[in-house]
């Protein structure tokens, strides 16, 4: 099968990869050269192309998460030359292809980098800290069954598409490696807004946006600088409206919920 | 065996209604005595654990992603039907029931199918009351497309992110249960085996992919929600993890695996594009309602297209064959998948294909963008657009897209009955897992639908039956039965880490694919399928002499999950290839050469192969023995499918 | 803790905190600005020495004074209690970092803009405040404007700034201040949850032109000073 651009010539690399063995183990990055790379790849198939001669030479694979490989999952990571799911803006890394890196590069590929992202395996981190988030309160509290008819709540479109847009939160966990704090205020307040602009999260905002919060400072994540950076590397553009629109609404809930 | 699918008596519309007043109930207070096993998160598996959770029962939930949000569920990007009727157009329960039968080319069974449509309007009400933002019109309702081939519009969707947005509704719904205490979350485990004690399914044991630790889980009753096996094929739509271990080993330990041979190949993905492809990519087929499918008329101008001697914008409008909108008026390039899957495949069998290798077609949106302007199809489909020009690093406003069909999606699964239970007791099997609502083929926009309705309104009410009629007692995990699970899912791990071969997992996996795809694919007949029943045993014959498998199992070990994978694969495999050779008929995805008309169409045979084939495993190597499940219709009249 | 300690200890009650006292601070600012421009007045100074006894004397603006002080205070605490733990988010560093490609150097660098400014004005009040206010440091010297006598603050200053380091420190500084408020100012309408597509773009244009604005009143008084001498 020939590639779809056959006049896209093979590049060689150099890869300097974080290699750790588990959570109590010290890592350190790890050089490997790796030839004939198709510009046609993506990231993650170049990853492939380097575990299988690791394999063959009797190496063990570099371990790295990835499941969908179509943007959507939010599983793949990595920290690529700097930046969280590389160079390329509203990318996920499974995404990104060898087209944007060039014959000779040095590739430098780390794992999100976060007190409260552990590090499992090599480039694996355990993210269950932002499940606990929204165990905190990302819900609205129905029960299946006994619901009222799809349209007897109408939303208007401006609202719908706004919640949708926050709601499209894959939860890699980009912002937080691209925040100088890593902070989780991206991820949080997608959650926290979405509902909150819509009529059905709106009975438990209040507790909601508390809850949301604390649990996030019980995770041990940063508070948020306002730099930008986490909206500027999330892969589906989550905006930073959001993070105020947060702030509003926890503000509102502090002042007047009744949780003393 | 006699295969009871325990279809309630009585008319059509009437028979889950009354099913429901006659199944069983669990006294409220008597459900927090009852354990139940959920595995996998998708939107099957976790609306079925949420809401079990809410009910009242003890659930365990299992999956081997970092986070239940991330099952492949959440890929889906097309839409959910629901027979809502929001837009006057004559829709009906009976319509997308009678669809969805008719799609499945007649293979599925009429009282589930007659359910799901029922059901299906409970499920939108449910997102919405969740905060799933689906698309809306200017008043504030809820809006509406035609998906799939449809003749109605009932196809509810979120962008292009339908299936994202439904799973973090159920998501959501299963972190409230989790933070009430109600599920017990088991992220990064997989199951290995099922555990049965006294012909009961009674538990499973998992490994904890983080540590390697073999662990076993006891329960009253055991729902596997684990997907398809698409990535027999290796190279699919599927998610690289979507595997089907779960089901195969509880096959292995006596569930029947139905229609193995009946899988979806979708017509519009991003074709391969070099040895090193690890996956394919599913471009929505909503892309087909404005794009046109064609391939150069002559094999002499796809000859120099390919050479590139003249580029797509060269060829004239009357050198291009806009073969499906020649072949099929009526429908036009909104043809059901398996008919636009096979057309694209013909036309590069003639050597009319695009693209380097010549397994492409064009979906040209050239016209459409002429009549409504290019931001009106950036509002439509700009994600896609996005996408394709991502992964191909070509403009498609600019040039057609170039695509091919790839597996996507499988109608075979474990055999349940109308409960959703297997033949084994207490083992139940929903969504993709399960095979019984699709038939030989699904309809674009229908696999969301039955997760979901599996999952909140099905399961729930048919376990509950059978848990009344289950005593409280739990079995100990230190009962022998879950001993000896555990000793041979550490021996299998054992032998694949004591072979230290010469060949990767992967290497194995992409031959396996290969042979699928070539004589199991979109196209089959019996000399191949011998072949490639040889071949995919010597293949698992070598994989269990040569394959390579590193590090220990007491660590992060990816390369071992994925040897217990395709282990499996290489068994499924050729039941696959079993299930095929026996059907010897064409129907839905299931296409063989030998059957077809002079149009070369599918052509079924209703007088021999109107059964839902059942296989019941005999061993390793040994022939598997096939138990027929009659299907009758009561209510549709078989015809041939028609889409001129 | 009851809910206000609570809310306030929070990360987003401490960012909260930073946005109010650190817009009163923009508030003080104006007020010394306008305050200073008296300065210029061409007068030897009669203006700034009656401007500066009012300041020291006046009931209410030494009950402010006190409530400036809290300010201070509570914006360097919490941007100490925010710095420590955004630090501890992120106990392994990245081998290689390139936030230039996702954010302003200000908006990472407002720790540093702030030590800047706490050192400057550490300075500021040991060569201005203290002597006027307590007579400690050296003191001031006398002025009798219309028979009455007071200090003569306006000296202080002209003297001051005739040494060049002394104009460099303060120029450096309210570059410092610049950059602080640059991203200081719209930010904490953002932690405030002030934000709306009509008025944010707004805030953001006022909040560039006002820090630099301002920061500039104040430059220009050493760099006058030092050249009119």
């Amino acid at each position: 099968m020939a590639g779809s651009n056959p006049n896209a010539k093979p590049m060689d690399l150099t890869l300097k990869i974080w290699r750790q063995k588990d959570r109590n183990t010290a890592g350190q990055l790890v050089t490997y050269p790796l030839k004939n790379i198709s510009p046609d790849m993506s990231f993650l198939e170049m990853l492939d192309v380097l575990n299988e001669e690791l394999l063959v030479r009797g190496e063990e694979p570099v371990a790295f998460d990835h499941d969908c490989r179509e943007g959507i999952c939010g599983m793949c990571s990595l920290f690529i030359n700097g930046r969280a799911h590389g160079p390329e803006r509203g990318t996920t890394t499974c995404q990104l292809h060898m087209r944007h890196f060039n014959h000779g590069d040095t590739i430098t590929i780390e794992p999100w980098r976060a007190a409260a992202f552990p590090v499992h395996k090599d480039l694996i981190v355990d993210r269950s800290a932002f499940d606990r988030i929204q165990q905190a309160g990302g819900y609205v509290s129905v029960n299946t069954g006994g619901v009222p008819d799809a349209n007897e709540i109408p939303i208007p479109k401006t609202i719908a598409d706004k919640a949708f847009d926050a709601a499209t939160c894959i939860g890699c966990g980009a912002c937080v490696a691209a925040c100088k704090n890593a902070s989780a205020m991206l991820f949080v307040s997608a959650k926290v807004s979405q509902l909150a602009m819509l009529p059905q999260g709106k009975v438990e905002a209040k507790t909601r946006a508390e809850n949301m919060v604390a649990q996030m400072d019980v995770e041990g994540f940063g508070a948020c600088s306002n730099t930008g950076a986490c909206a500027a590397e999330c892969p589906v553009g989550i905006s930073l409206d959001n993070i105020a629109m947060l702030n509003r609404e926890y503000l509102g809930a502090k002042a007047s919920s009744e949780n003393v | 065996m006699i295969l009871d699918s325990k279809i309630p008596e009585g008319a059509l519309a009437e028979k889950w209604d009354k099913h429901k007043f006659n199944v069983k109930l669990v006294n409220p207070a008597n459900k927090r005595k009852y354990d139940i096993i959920v595995v996998g998160t998708g939107l099957a598996g976790a609306s079925a654990a949420a809401t079990l959770g809410e009910l009242g029962y003890n659930v365990k939930a299992f999956c081997f992603q970092d986070s239940p949000r991330r099952a492949h569920s959440i890929a889906a990007q097309g839409g959910i039907n629901a027979a809502k009727n929001y837009q006057n157009d004559g829709d009906s329960i009976f319509r997308l029931f009678y669809d969805t039968i008719k799609g499945g080319d007649y293979r599925a069974r009429e009282a589930n199918v007659y359910r799901l449509a029922q059901v299906s309007v409970n499920i939108i009400d449910q997102c919405v009351a969740q905060g799933v933002p689906f698309a809306r019109e200017y008043g504030g309702l809820l809006a509406n497309r035609s998906f799939g081939g449809a003749q109605v519009s009932r196809t509810f969707y979120a962008r292009g992110q339908t299936g994202q947005q439904l799973l973090l509704g159920a998501y959501s719904a299963l972190n409230r249960q989790i933070a009430y205490g109600k599920v017990k979350m088991y992220p990064r485990t997989e199951m290995l085996d099922l555990v049965m004690v006294d012909g009961k399914a009674r538990g499973i044991v998992v490994r904890n992919l983080i540590t390697g630790k073999i662990e076993s889980h006891s329960a009253h009753a055991v729902v596997l929600a684990t997907g398809g096996y698409g990535n027999v094929f290796f190279l699919s739509t599927n998610a690289m993890g979507s595997n089907a271990t779960a089901a195969w080993r509880a096959h292995k330990k006596g569930a029947l695996f139905a229609n193995p041979c009946f899988t979806q190949i979708h017509p519009t993905c991003i074709p391969v594009s070099g040895e090193y492809q690890s996956k394919l990519t599913l471009m929505s087929e909503s892309l087909r309602n404005d794009g046109r499918v064609w391939v150069p008329k002559t094999v002499e101008i796809a000859q120099r297209l390919r050479k590139g001697e003249i580029t797509v914008n060269d060829i004239k409008e009357e050198d291009r064959d806009y073969y499906l909108e020649r072949k099929y008026p009526a429908f036009g390039n909104l043809v059901p998948r398996d008919v636009a899957s096979r057309n694209a495949k013909l036309m590069c069998d003639e050597g009319r294909g695009v693209g380097a290798s010549g397994l492409a077609v064009y979906l040209d949106f050239a016209d459409a963008i002429r009549r409504e302007g290019q931001p009106a199809i950036a509002a439509k489909y700009g994600n896609l657009f996005d996408m394709y020009a991502k992964i191909t690093d070509e403009n498609p406003y600019e040039k057609p897209m170039r695509i091919y069909p790839a597996v996507h999606y499988t109608m075979g699964g474990l055999w349940v009955d109308y409960n959703l239970m297997t033949n084994i007791p207490g083992l139940y099997a929903t969504g993709e897992c399960n095979f019984s609502d699709h038939g030989a083929n699904r309809l674009g926009a229908s696999a969301l639908m039955q997760g979901l309705a599996d999952g909140y309104f099905v399961i729930p009410y048919t376990i509950g039956d059978y848990l009344a009629q289950t005593p409280y007692d739990k079995v100990s995990v230190d009962h022998p039965a879950f001993k000896e699970a555990e000793q041979n899912v550490k021996a299998t791990t054992d032998r694949l880490l004591a072979i230290k071969g010469n060949r990767t997992v992967d290497d194995f996996h992409k031959a396996l694919g290969l042979l699928m795809w070539d004589y199991c694919g979109m196209a089959r007949n019996a000399e191949g399928l011998q072949f490639a029943k040889h071949e995919i045993r010597k293949l698992r014959d070598e994989f269990w002499q040569n394959v390579k498998v590193t590090g220990v199992n007491e660590e992060l070990n990816q390369t071992l999950e994925k040897a217990h994978r395709v282990a499996d694969f290489l068994e499924l495999g050729e039941l696959m290839v079993d299930d095929a050779l026996n059907r010897n008929e064409s129907c839905g995805g299931h296409f063989r050469e030998e059957y077809q008309t002079p149009e070369n169409e599918a052509l079924r045979d209703d007088e021999n192969y109107a059964y839902v084939a059942a296989w019941e495993f005999t061993g390793v190597g040994n022939e598997p023995v096939l138990h027929k499940e009659e299907l009758k219709f009561e209510n549709v009249k078989l015809t041939q499918r028609s889409y001129k | 803790m009851n809910w206000f300690t609570k809310t306030f200890s929070s990360t987003i009650g401490r960012k909260i905190i930073m946005s109010i006292t650190g817009l009163f601070l923009c508030s003080f600012l104006v007020v010394h600005l306008i305050g200073n421009l008296t300065l210029f007045k061409g007068d030897d100074g009669v203006t700034f020495n009656l401007y500066s006894h009012f300041m020291a004397n006046n009931p209410i603006i030494r009950t402010m004074e006190i409530v400036l002080v809290l300010g201070f205070v509570f914006h360097i605490y919490d941007a100490l209690v925010l710095t420590r733990r955004n630090k501890a988010a992120r106990p392994v560093g990245y081998a290689e970092n390139h936030p230039q490609e996702n954010s302003t150097w200000s908006s990472r660098n407002m720790g540093l803009l702030g030590t800047v400014i706490l050192v400057f004005l550490i300075i500021h009040l040991w060569n201005f405040f203290v002597p006027a206010r307590f007579g400690a440091a050296g003191g001031l010297e006398g002025v009798v404007i219309e028979n009455v006598d007071y200090d003569n603050l306006y000296l202080k200053v002209v003297q001051s700034f005739q040494i060049w380091w002394y104009v460099l420190i303060y120029v450096i500084s309210m570059i410092a201040l610049a950059y602080h408020l640059i991203h200081g100012f719209q930010s904490a309408f953002q932690s405030l949850g002030l934000t709306h597509k009509k008025y944010t773009p707004f805030i953001k244009t006022f909040g560039v032109v006002f820090s630099i604005a301002v920061c500039f009143g104040f430059a220009i008084i050493p760099i006058y000073f030092f050249f009119a001498a």
